[in-house]
């Protein structure tokens, strides 16, 4: 029988001890967090790390100015990788953005308690990802003043866009997916921003704060409303976030490029979104938490189940990456099976094993509870999955294109400096917006960690209704 | 609290969670209508206890949703299928599977503006003004504090009895709160700058629309200059921006022939007494072929191809003057008619004369020296004598 005795840290998974420590009062909440967008100054860290995202973000304009009054051979794309960095940057950003609503909406329907902790975190990481996102595929077009014309807008020439194309679709996909992960992240925040609002001492704050709080009161018919509506927002974001994903896989699977043309790509897109955007989110929650005193409501133990869907996930990924051999062998295709082994072996073999290495075997270490609850290990590892998940799109994009299928066409892939400047710059773009989120925004569902307070819940009520 | 003031109602203050659940529970015992509950975060259980109905949200976002689906796939179909078709590799102008995805899209956005402006419009949000916001203690209520408030238009209400009710339930502070006389207005220069933002927002739709009921004679302001001006070479002129940088000296881009030199086939042409070229004799016309030139089965073949590609389509595939140009010219409403090539008139021409009309044009006709070889002329000239005889055969 003492085998089945249970070890504390079996009880602590099965009856999880309460998700924010310290039992802080809902006072002290409300002052933790909300208190940190009213510090006199933030801390010396944030303005370096403002100043090297302003510089970066300096960087970014600076391309992308040249960029626009040149033309797009500022860039390394030419025939045959027709597709070079912009994309692999566009679906590197989209990915990452993926997180946010997954841990608001998908984890929201399951329930899981420990993510009123980081979804508004995760959901401002999420935004400002399709932000820059979005930025690429725009300058892509090349002559971005008609970028309108990706949209159903009338014009002169009384044209329409091709409703057939995946990317139109894309189009449709990533555009929704911003606008509605917009609304999720801000009517979230309308309690919060309540919140700061009735603690404002300034009449600017006040004034500001009041404004995009649209009056909230607490009232509970208000309430009442507000939590249907956030559990349908939840219940039509999750869908999206999985549709997101897979149309932005189509740009690829439809085209016949072998390596491309796979039915495997969706859910392979999705599983290693959702990889790379837990990765993201622990990489800015570590800091986070450290510099502005949340290491009790952000807690090891929220970082360690997101750890957890990091190797959950990367298993996915890697999974992934075996049936694309697999496949590539039995399609007895030979186009396919050159496109996989050329891949692994051919003059990309550093880009492919950069990404293996990266994605699924440094993620192998988090089945030790000791490493996946220790900083030191965490960050170095989840800072490689970003980059693994970089190369991952890098591979699938460039390996194909450069050899497909008439050998005369085969070209090397090389980018220029101002491909890599402007992939530098959307990190700019990137930090600066979250860096004033941080500064001015509530950073952690007010709100939402008050109901997961053990104080949050009537128990003699409960009783009474029980009985 | 001496004042004519009117009253909104009372206000109670509780400190814990189960002193709003049970003090909710005795105000909705008690048959009060006009009242709410403020809590700083969704407290479970609370709308049981308030009584309150399940929202009809749900169907407002149900028909956001059938609206997007609809929307997606008439707006694809409209654009695709009945505005704007085209042919992509094939495929339909409207087939479901691939207007899928677009669709979803659209039903997902038009539900989540639904959820979200259902719930504003709902919660009666943005409320900016409420009396509640001017008691120092209510601003707890985002924070750490729990609020009933009784409305003064509730049917029970009166000041004291109501006040003293909520005391009885358990209020660690109950607060009359009264409707300011004062009309409250927006902060100063609030006004001025709406109204110039307002005033800055407008511009550019008020330029565009002037610019648009307007014309001009000044030139096209080229705000992007796409590919108007290239610099590229032509043959008879500099190129722009290049002027002082020609390909040659005398500033072109190509050199004229040496003198002297001909094109191939043009070695006749100088001899002004070969009729091959010129289709006179002594000045005049030929009435018959001329030497040189060949008359066979190949000469007919060239010239019926040579006829359909430059005559045909104003004179007709039978010569009746009735080829696409003509019946266009006809109508609308031209006056000017194109010459049946079976009349007496030019059946009876010499080949020298037909040679000549060919050769410098006649009338709206332009000639056709630069488009057919001499070689060319006389096979179509033969051609349509064949023409005109197989016409005239009854």
């Amino acid at each position: 029988m003492a085998k089945a005795e249970l070890t504390q840290l079996d009880v602590e998974a099965i009856y999880p001890a309460n998700l924010i420590e310290g039992d802080p009062s809902f006072t002290q909440v409300t002052q933790e967090v909300a208190g940190i967008t009213e510090w006199p100054k933030p801390p010396r860290a944030w303005y370096i790390a403002f100043a090297i995202a302003l510089t970066l973000l300096g960087i970014l304009g600076a391309c992308l100015t040249y960029l626009v009054v040149t033309g797009v051979g500022v860039w390394g794309n030419n025939q045959p990788v027709a597709w070079g960095w912009p994309i692999v940057n566009f679906v590197f950003w989209v990915g990452i953005g993926h997180a946010g609503t997954l841990i608001s909406a998908v984890l929201f329907l399951f329930r899981q308690d420990w993510r009123t902790s980081i979804n508004r975190f995760a959901e401002a990481m999420t935004i400002f990802a399709v932000a820059c996102a979005g930025l690429f595929p725009a300058v892509h077009v090349g002559r971005i003043w008609f970028a309108y014309w990706l949209f159903p807008i009338p014009n002169q020439m009384s044209m329409w866009p091709n409703f057939r194309s995946p990317l139109l679709w894309d189009v449709f996909a990533v555009s929704t997916y911003a606008t509605v992960s917009l609304l999720f992240w801000y009517m979230g925040m309308i309690p919060d921003l309540a919140t700061i609002r009735d603690r404002a001492n300034t009449k600017i704050r006040r004034m500001a704060y009041g404004v995009f709080s649209l009056g909230w009161s607490g009232s509970n018919r208000h309430w009442h409303r507000y939590e249907r509506a956030y559990l349908l927002l939840a219940a039509l974001a999750t869908p999206l976030v999985l549709s997101v994903h897979s149309v932005v896989s189509f740009d690829f699977a439809v085209a016949q490029t072998p390596g491309w043309h796979t039915t495997i790509f969706p859910p392979y897109f999705v599983a290693g979104a959702v990889f790379s955007g837990f990765a993201m989110v622990v990489t800015l929650m570590v800091p986070a938490r450290q510099f502005f005193g949340l290491k009790h409501i952000v807690t090891m133990r929220h970082l360690e189940n997101m750890n957890k869907v990091i190797l959950t996930t990367g298993m996915i990924v890697g999974y992934a990456y075996m049936t694309e051999f697999f496949m590539a062998w039995y399609s007895g295709n030979q186009y396919e099976a050159f496109a996989f082994v050329n891949r692994a072996f051919g003059p990309y073999a550093w880009a492919y094993w950069t990404m293996v290495s990266c994605n699924v075997l440094f993620p192998q270490l988090f089945w030790f509870r000791k490493l996946r609850r220790n900083l030191w290990v965490m960050y170095p590892i989840v800072l490689l999955v970003n980059v693994g998940m970089w190369f991952e799109r890098f591979v699938i994009t460039v390996t194909s294109l450069s050899r497909d299928f008439v050998p005369s066409s085969w070209q090397y892939f090389k980018p220029t400096a101002i491909d890599m400047l402007t992939f530098l710059g959307s990190f700019g773009l990137f930090a600066t917006l979250f860096l004033l989120f941080v500064r001015f925004l509530p950073m952690i569902a007010v709100a939402e960690v008050k109901t997961v307070l053990p104080t949050a819940h009537a128990h003699g009520h409960k009783k009474e209704e029980g009985e | 609290m001496t004042h004519q003031n009117e009253i909104h109602g009372i206000l109670a203050e509780y400190e814990t969670v189960d002193g709003i659940m049970h003090a909710a529970e005795q105000v909705r015992d008690s048959g009060f209508r006009h009242w709410d509950c403020h809590t700083p975060f969704p407290v479970h259980g609370l709308d049981d206890a308030m009584d309150v109905k399940p929202t009809i949200l749900p169907w407002i976002v149900l028909a956001g949703g059938i609206t997007g689906l609809v929307a997606g796939m008439l707006m694809q179909w409209w654009m695709n299928a009945v505005d704007y078709p085209y042919v992509i590799s094939g495929k339909p102008d409207w087939s479901i599977p691939a207007n899928i995805p677009v669709a979803f899209e659209t039903t997902v956005l038009f539900s989540a503006f639904a959820a979200l402006f259902g719930m504003f419009i709902l919660n009666k949000l943005p409320q900016w003004y409420n009396p509640l916001f001017r008691k120092e203690r209510f601003s707890r209520a985002t924070s750490d504090r729990f609020f009933v408030v009784i409305e003064a238009k509730d049917a029970q209400f009166d000041p004291k009895k109501t006040a003293e009710f909520l005391t009885s339930t358990g209020a660690s502070a109950v607060e009359l709160v009264d409707v300011p006389d004062e009309p409250t207005s927006p902060p100063f220069g609030f006004k001025a700058v709406a109204a110039i933002m307002t005033a800055l927002v407008l511009l550019p739709p008020a330029m565009i629309a002037a610019s648009r009921s307007s014309t001009t004679e000044e030139t096209r302001f080229h705000l992007v200059p796409n590919m108007d001006f290239q610099q590229k070479f032509k043959a008879q002129t500099a190129p722009l921006g290049l002027e002082n940088h020609p390909l040659f000296a005398d500033g072109t881009a190509t050199l004229k022939p040496i003198d002297g030199t001909i094109a191939q086939g043009d070695l006749g042409k100088s001899d002004p007494s070969n009729a091959a070229y010129s289709g006179l004799r002594d000045g005049k016309p030929v009435t018959e072929f001329p030497k040189g030139v060949v008359i066979d089965e190949a000469a007919l073949e060239n010239g019926r191809e040579q006829y359909n590609i430059y005559c045909a389509t104003c004179h007709g595939d039978s010569g009746k003057g009735d080829g696409m140009v003509a019946r266009r010219a006809a109508s609308i409403g031209q006056t000017w008619m194109v010459t049946n090539l079976l009349d007496e008139r030019i059946v009876e021409q010499t080949p020298g004369k037909v040679f000549e009309t060919i050769t410098k044009g006649i009338n709206t006709m332009p000639g056709y020296a630069a488009q057919m070889s001499a070689a060319n002329r006389w096979d179509v000239i033969l051609y349509l004598k064949a023409l005109q005889k197989a016409q005239a055969a009854k």
